[in-house]
């Protein structure tokens, strides 16, 4: 199918579903990229991941009850966020261990309280891979609004969340509530989880929060510059697989990952920095095998292949600067 | 006249177990102090101590005559580098700024005044070139400048270093050491701890020995001379290298 026909069929009429599941794809993508940024740069992949399932009983109930699904998953993922919070205050215990104890039992929990829907196989299949019919109009203000809202918190505390990243004891230091600006990030990942969890699924939603963050990472060494592109090549990506879900029939969510996954090993092959192809470009001109500037200009870059006139000390590996 | 850090009959216990006893510490304006002790002696809780993140069973801190607390704007605080995550995207004068988030508070944004600090303090650490380059890519001594500017942008009267020297190589600490010095003679007050006794001797103007408590404080030269404090601070014998060494030092 070319892009045009999939155009004419995201304006036919019978086929209402198709404009509204790609709104609510692309809208999860945007929001999952930009929170995704602190997520990949704060290495919380795990806890990503467990926001991700403990959202799931909170869905299973609001469904059993006819009840608001994001507000059900939204309610469950904060409640689990607190507990880690609260639980990991016992020191014997490390706080991936937590996270992997709670994320289970509320996943097991959730498949409980689902199986006592009527026919509930179906729409299991549905929380945990993610389907594009069945999206109700309200769902769009719902996913609009609660994405507008999440982005909005990021802007307005993104100082105290970058400070925070950097040095915590430095942060408390200052004086900054660091409990609390971490609460308040993991409740914006689980809002962001929720509003993706329909069209891409419980199990995939993790790829919206960490491929596209980690993809501009290797293109970028700016958090602000990271925070556009992350959400463009998310939001994109939704859009291309969506494309190609309908075009060949395919599994959205799963579609939808893979392409953000193959954008994502282009970025890791050709990324100008850290990039294998870069990489191997630079060693081959240091052994003098390629003498003209490469196309990417790459080896041009002064940081790289002159020594540092501004200081005396000589730099130091990286990894020895690197945090345990 | 009250000395711009007094720290005075801090105890701390921390698990149960006093690490901290009776601590008496002051370091006034012009004044490099040398913390030193040996592993466990309490140095980095009487640091969280003097910043107000570690809870004091007894005693108190006063900075500029006040009591100390979390958000207080007269100390800069500069962590060991391995606490600060490098490999986050940010420029140096990125980070520099931060210094700034406890004062500005929620919602505000720094302004012209606010980016003056932040300038002012690069060029005080000699960073002003490299303001604009990723933190990633820079040298050990290179980084701790960086934190060292960061905790001058909220122009404090208190500047308080954890363990700067660690993994630098020589040139770096010497370069350090100078510029740590300046700062306390332009007129603040430098607490720093470190494991290099060699360079506390050459370039603090006083010692503070501590093992759970101080055991002495005073001028380098004065306290070598007296091997029962170090007998007792490190558990060093009579004619232990440590001691040679120091004799070696303050000749």
């Amino acid at each position: 199918m070319s892009p045009i026909d999939f155009f004419i069929d995201l304006l036919n009429p019978d086929l209402a579903f198709l404009p509204k599941a790609l709104a609510v794809a692309m809208m999860s993508s945007v929001v999952c990229g930009v929170v995704g940024s602190y997520v990949v740069l704060r290495g919380m992949a795990f806890i990503g991941d467990a926001v991700a399932h403990a959202v799931f009983p909170g869905l299973a109930v609001a469904f059993v009850v006819s009840g608001n699904l994001v507000l059900g998953g939204t309610i469950a993922g904060v409640l689990t966020a607190v507990l880690v919070a609260v639980l990991s205050q016992n020191r014997r215990l490390k706080e991936d261990s937590i996270i992997g104890i709670l994320f289970v039992a509320a996943f097991a929990l959730g498949i409980v309280v689902i199986s006592q829907a009527p026919g509930y196989a179906g729409s299991l299949q549905q929380f945990l891979f993610g389907s594009i019919t069945g999206i109700p109009d309200s769902d769009l203000y719902v996913v609009g609004g609660t994405a507008a809202l999440v982005l909005l918190v990021l802007l307005l505390l993104n100082k105290e969340f970058v400070t925070v990243s950097l040095d915590r004891e430095s942060a408390r230091a200052m004086g900054l509530r660091v409990f609390w600006l971490d609460l308040v990030l993991y409740v914006l990942v689980t809002l962001a989880v929720v509003i993706s969890v329909q069209t891409i699924g419980n199990i995939l939603v993790l790829a919206l929060l960490v491929t596209p963050a980690a993809t501009a990472r290797l293109l970028t060494d700016r958090l602000g510059i990271m925070m556009l592109l992350a959400p463009g090549i998310g939001g994109l990506s939704a859009l291309v697989g969506l494309y190609v879900s309908w075009s060949w029939d395919l599994p959205t969510g799963g579609t939808i990952v893979l392409v953000l996954t193959a954008v994502f090993l282009v970025a890791w092959l050709l990324s100008p920095r850290q990039g294998v192809v870069a990489r191997l470009i630079v060693a081959r001109r240091a052994r003098g095998t390629i003498s003209a500037p490469t196309p990417l200009g790459v080896a041009a870059d002064p940081l790289r292949s002159e020594p540092d006139m501004t200081d005396p000390v000589p730099p130091e590996p990286a990894s020895q600067e690197a945090r345990p | 006249m009250t000395a711009a850090l007094e720290v005075s009959g801090v105890s701390v216990d921390l698990g149960g177990r006093r690490v901290l006893r009776d601590v008496d510490l002051r370091v006034g304006r012009g004044e490099l102090v040398a913390l030193i002790g040996p592993n466990g002696a309490g140095k980095t809780t009487l640091l969280r101590s003097i910043l107000g993140l570690q809870r004091i069973q007894a005693g108190r801190v006063l900075v500029e005559g006040r009591r100390s607390g979390p958000g207080q704007t007269a100390i800069g605080y500069v962590p060991q580098r391995h606490e600060f995550a490098w490999d986050f995207p940010i420029s140096v004068a990125g980070v520099v700024a931060t210094g700034l988030t406890g004062r500005l508070g929620l919602f505000r944004r720094p302004g012209a005044e606010h980016w003056e600090a932040v300038a002012d303090a690069l060029d005080r650490v000699r960073m002003t070139d490299l303001a604009e380059r990723p933190v990633g890519q820079l040298s050990g001594g290179q980084r701790q400048r960086v934190l060292v500017a960061r905790a001058l942008a909220l122009r404090p009267a208190v500047l308080l270093l954890d363990e700067p020297y660690t993994g630098l190589d020589l040139p770096a600490q010497e370069l350090l050491g100078t510029l740590f010095r300046d700062l306390a003679h332009e007129g603040r007050a430098v607490l720093m701890t470190t494991h290099d006794l060699l360079g506390a001797i050459d370039g603090a103007d006083r010692l503070a020995l501590l093992n759970r408590t101080v055991i002495a404080a005073g001028a380098p030269e004065t306290l070598v001379d007296d091997p029962g404090l170090w007998t007792s601070a490190f558990g060093a014998g009579p004619d232990s290298a440590l001691l040679r060494m120091l004799k070696a030092a303050a000749r």
